[in-house]
């Protein structure tokens, strides 16, 4: 089960290229590396409009009820004089919501670099089938398109928040975006989750079987045990979410009562008898919880990797890493309930829920200590995929703490749906998961193009990111503490919050700064793709298979036989060496003892 | 104006940008050509790690000065929320510790270990003494916390009906609160959405049929004696809807087909909250910010001066208006309670026939 031997069988199509047409070598692409590619540029897509959403609705939040050219000259009818109207806002926050986690830190993140790296470390010619991973990557674009289509329905998109919690999402006549707009929402949920599932299945089943010889589980880079781990969840809890649209669907259009029961609106009473929107609520948290896994987990492994690589150190603890990897996840698929303490389910379901919630702070801790010994007496090269690795920590910790009170049922009583939980979730999974993959992208960015990213930019890049982050989310913890409850449209028919109008403002102007200073690093990567400066093979001084390939991309990886390994990825800085790093297809030396991990 | 001074701001960041691009790019003459970090880089970013760590400390303390002093924070007024505040207490202490410390450690690794030519890292892989000790401590603070916090949420939930309890239902609609009181017999007449009658103001659905039904009160108030425990029994008419009470530490959903409850026991009134110096400074503060509001406020028809009320908001989303769904809630004597009870309407008379 170890090693693929027969990796070898195939090592005589490699070499002749395939007559490749421009379709499919950059349309209909099979290859692994330009469907990562495909992923990331088609989540960067989606990111901007995430972020430009957020920086409107902030707008409105700091200057409300104001007039603004921005919101004229973008929002159209849903902004009469340049004012935003309540409708938009509820929508804007709801598909800058479902964009976000799904379409970037879903598909763009864990997309785009385990269709990278599992080939490419495992030392595999491509993925199991490279047909669905096509096929998963165009699903996943259209979905895309059909949520971006959604923004333009006449009665405006889904306005229900991400959580689409029925009977609002379920009655268009409780809420404009729950009619089309919710409709093609559902829809495109709906193919999102297929494309998220063959795609999962093709990483589980390339982990499994194509390794190549020597590469026992146990020599696995950890980031490959993130996707792996990553894409097991996936399997098991999108389905769920999956069945949760179906039942939602038939229930809006075909007259079931799967969620709703005894509703009275607009004068008259519908016919739904005996359905209860807290089952919905189990079915979406079901997948909604580990959901904040699949998103962090890759990002955590691909921060071990940039970490360990730059402190010019092994991980410390890889056993435990991969043990609270492991520990995580099995975790993440027990704790839903703490989304729904006050949901109105038995509170005997809520103390069970805060048992097993708080457990999960135990391997998340262990992790974090693990990368902070990490640093300690390393040598340490300050890339800048290495400070957005340490950024993702500091912000992992800070939001990852305020867990520990939301977790808590009696403590979540007054803080639930406020601030103080936009606050924990955005640092702990939104923040911490962007640095991931912008540490992701600053690392790999020459294995995906061949080029260098500028590394100027790439400083001024992260240390605006880093205040700006910082000063938007941290704040808000003290305005949720005060009580103001997420997603008002406005403030100011509740005097009692007026002394948050400076710190909504403040915050407001760090979301518009550090907005602006993505546009850097859209100019770095965009221009770098072209212009960067030629990368050589190994830039950073790597152990991983990865950069035994070749810089220009070619079918099937390497131009010769697949590298065979000889030890796990982590031997920096081994004594008995000359050099810093060993790439672990150099063969141990006489006498060399390969560590026991 | 507003939008024309951030378009201004954004403006000069966007030339900002460009003009660090050009510095940035003459300062690379000269030096190798390399994407890769120099000796410098590493020395420049060791030194911005320990700038973000007091970064990190300074906004830390600013929140707690500019924000930390709510008096929602303190000052609550259910009999169970000075123990919830204790345990949030504790948990953001303890909370504090170990980000101090840990943030301590991550930036100052990052300066002191920075990347110099010719030094070499430690190979340090692996000390099962180190990870037993740093999952051993968490478990048994966490489950000091756990234990704490099951505790007190099960006190808090598990409310015991008694005598004394008054029996209230809290029913929300799009986008509105009413309040239901069982009246002198304490027991709440039976309702169904199926069974609003608009015509008739049957607006609840109350049974018209049921005996316990014909005293019940509706308000458009929340009036509660204070000491007494009261007892929520909740219903939404539409979607979903969330009773939140901030002041009295007391939140549940409302949920259509079903009935949610919350119990409490009130233990300030509203007047004497009101004469509380943490609350005062608060109600001043708000009343200053207001005044410098003045056009703005008037001109949307609201009071100028705010004058403190506890409040009952929806705090779950439920559509256009869910920004304006609140209800005033009054702590008052016994006396004043049932003085203003004796002036509600009962239910079979507010019927039209």
């Amino acid at each position: 089960m170890s090693a693929h031997a027969d990796t070898h069988a195939h090592d005589d199509d490699h070499g002749h290229h395939h007559k490749e047409t421009f379709v499919t070598k950059y349309i209909f692409s099979q290859d692994h590396k330009m469907i990562a590619k495909q992923y990331l540029i088609t989540g960067t897509i989606m990111g901007v409009i995430g972020v430009l959403m957020s920086i409107m609705f902030r707008m409105q939040i700091a200057w409300p009820e104001e007039p603004n050219v921005l919101f004229e000259a973008l929002l159209g009818k849903w902004a009469p004089d340049g004012v935003m109207n309540a409708d938009i806002y509820l929508a804007l926050v709801t598909i800058h919501g479902t964009i976000m986690v799904f379409f970037v830190l879903t598909a763009g993140l864990s997309g785009t670099f385990s269709n990278l790296l599992i080939p490419l470390q495992i030392g595999a010619r491509d993925m199991a089938s490279g047909f669905l991973n096509m096929v998963s990557y165009w699903l996943f674009f259209l979905s895309s398109v059909i949520m971006i289509i959604s923004l333009f329905v006449e009665a405006g998109p889904a306005a229900a928040g991400w959580t689409i919690y029925p009977p609002l999402s379920a009655l268009p006549m409780a809420s404009g975006g729950s009619g089309m707009g919710m409709t093609l929402w559902l829809v495109s949920m709906a193919i999102f989750i297929a494309s998220s599932l063959l795609g999962s299945l093709n990483y589980i089943v390339t982990v499994i079987n194509l390794r190549t010889k020597g590469m026992s589980m146990t020599r696995l880079p950890l980031t490959i045990w993130a996707f792996f781990v990553t894409a097991i969840i996936g399997v098991v809890s999108f389905p769920v979410l999956l069945s949760a649209c179906l039942l939602l669907i038939m229930d809006r259009s075909f007259g079931t009562s799967f969620f709703l029961s005894d509703i009275f609106i607009q004068g008259e009473v519908l016919h739904y008898q005996g359905g209860s929107p807290v089952l919905f609520e189990h079915l979406f948290w079901f997948l909604g919880h580990p959901e904040v896994y699949i998103v962090i987990l890759p990002a955590m492994g691909l921060v071990s990797e940039i970490i360990t690589t730059n402190s010019r150190k092994p991980i410390f603890g890889y056993r435990a890493m991969i043990m609270s990897i492991l520990a995580i996840a099995f975790l993440s698929t027990i704790v839903w309930g703490h989304h729904m303490f006050i949901s109105g389910m038995n509170p005997f379901l809520g103390s069970v829920f805060t048992f097993t919630t708080l457990l999960i702070a135990i391997p998340s801790a262990v992790k974090a200590f693990n990368w902070i010994t990490t640093l300690w007496k390393g040598n340490i090269q300050m890339n800048p995929a290495m400070l957005f690795s340490i950024g993702f920590v500091s912000t992992f910790i800070t939001g990852g703490l305020t867990g520990i009170i939301l977790g808590d049922s009696a403590l979540d009583i007054n803080v639930h749906d406020t601030y103080f939980v936009i606050a924990h979730f955005h640092l702990v999974m939104g923040i911490s998961a962007l640095y991931g993959m912008f540490a992701g992208i600053y690392h790999w960015f020459p294995k995906m193009f061949g080029r260098m990213l500028n590394k100027n930019l790439g400083y001024l890049h992260f240390w605006v990111t880093a205040i700006c982050a910082y000063g938007v989310f941290f704040p808000m913890h003290f305005i949720g503490m005060a009580g103001l409850p997420r997603r008002y449209y406005t403030n100011s028919n509740f005097p009692l919050f007026d002394d948050l109008t400076n710190a909504n403002v403040v915050i407001t102007l760090f979301a518009i700064v550090g907005g602006a200073f993505q546009l850097v690093y859209l100019w770095n990567f965009f221009v770098s793709i072209f212009f960067g400066k030629k990368a050589e093979q190994n830039p950073w001084r790597s152990n991983t298979l990865e950069w035994t390939t070749p810089v220009e991309h070619i079918h099937g990886n390497w131009p010769g036989d697949i590298p065979h390994v000889y030890r796990w990825s982590y031997d920096y800085s081994k004594p008995g060496h000359d050099v810093d790093f060993v790439p672990q297809n150099v063969p141990l030396m006489d006498g060399e003892e390969e560590l026991q991990h | 104006m507003t939008a024309f001074l951030t378009l201004i701001i954004v403006l000069f960041i966007a030339i900002a940008i460009w003009q660090m691009v050009k510095i940035f790019d003459l300062a690379q003459v000269g030096s190798s050509n390399s994407q890769v970090a120099t000796e410098k880089d590493n020395t420049i970013n060791a030194y911005l790690m320990m700038g973000f760590l007091v970064f990190i400390y300074a906004i830390t303390i600013a929140s707690f000065w500019y924000l930390g002093d709510l008096p929602l924070m303190s000052n609550s007024a259910s009999e169970h929320g000075p123990g919830l505040d204790n345990l949030m207490i504790i948990s953001m202490i303890l909370i504090f510790i170990v980000q101090t410390i840990t943030q301590f450690l991550l930036h100052y690794f990052a300066y002191k270990y920075k990347g110099e030519k010719g030094r070499k890292a430690l190979f340090y892989a692996d000390n099962n003494t180190l990870e037993a000790i740093w999952t051993f401590i968490p478990v048994v603070v966490l489950a000091a916390l756990i234990i704490w916090g099951l505790f007190t949420w099960t006190s808090i939930m598990n409310v015991e009906e008694t005598e004394d309890t008054i029996v209230v239902e809290l029913y929300a609609q799009q986008f509105n609160w009413k309040a239901r009181y069982a009246g002198e017999d304490n027991t709440l007449g039976m309702a169904n959405v199926r069974l609003i009658d608009i015509d008739r103001a049957n607006i609840l659905g109350v049974d018209e049929s049921d005996p316990n039904a014909q005293d019940d009160v509706i308000t458009t108030e929340l009036h509660l004696p204070v000491g007494r425990p009261v007892l929520f029994k909740m219903r939404s008419q539409d979607v979903l809807h969330s009773a939140y009470m901030p002041h009295f530490r007391a939140q549940m959903n409302c949920v259509p087909g079903m009935i949610t409850q919350f119990g409490f026991t009130p233990s300030v009134t509203t007047s004497d909250m009101r004469q509380n110096p943490d609350i005062q400074e608060k109600v001043a503060n708000i009343n200053s910010i207001r005044l410098g509001n003045k056009e703005k406020i008037e001109a949307k028809g609201q009071e100028l001066l705010y004058e403190f009320d506890y409040l009952l908001l929806c705090n779950k989303i439920c559509g256009t208006s869910h920004y304006n769904m609140q209800m005033k809630i009054i702590v008052e004597t016994q006396e004043e309670y049932d003085a203003w009870m004796k002036e509600q309407k009962l239910f079979k008379d507010s019927l039209t026939k």
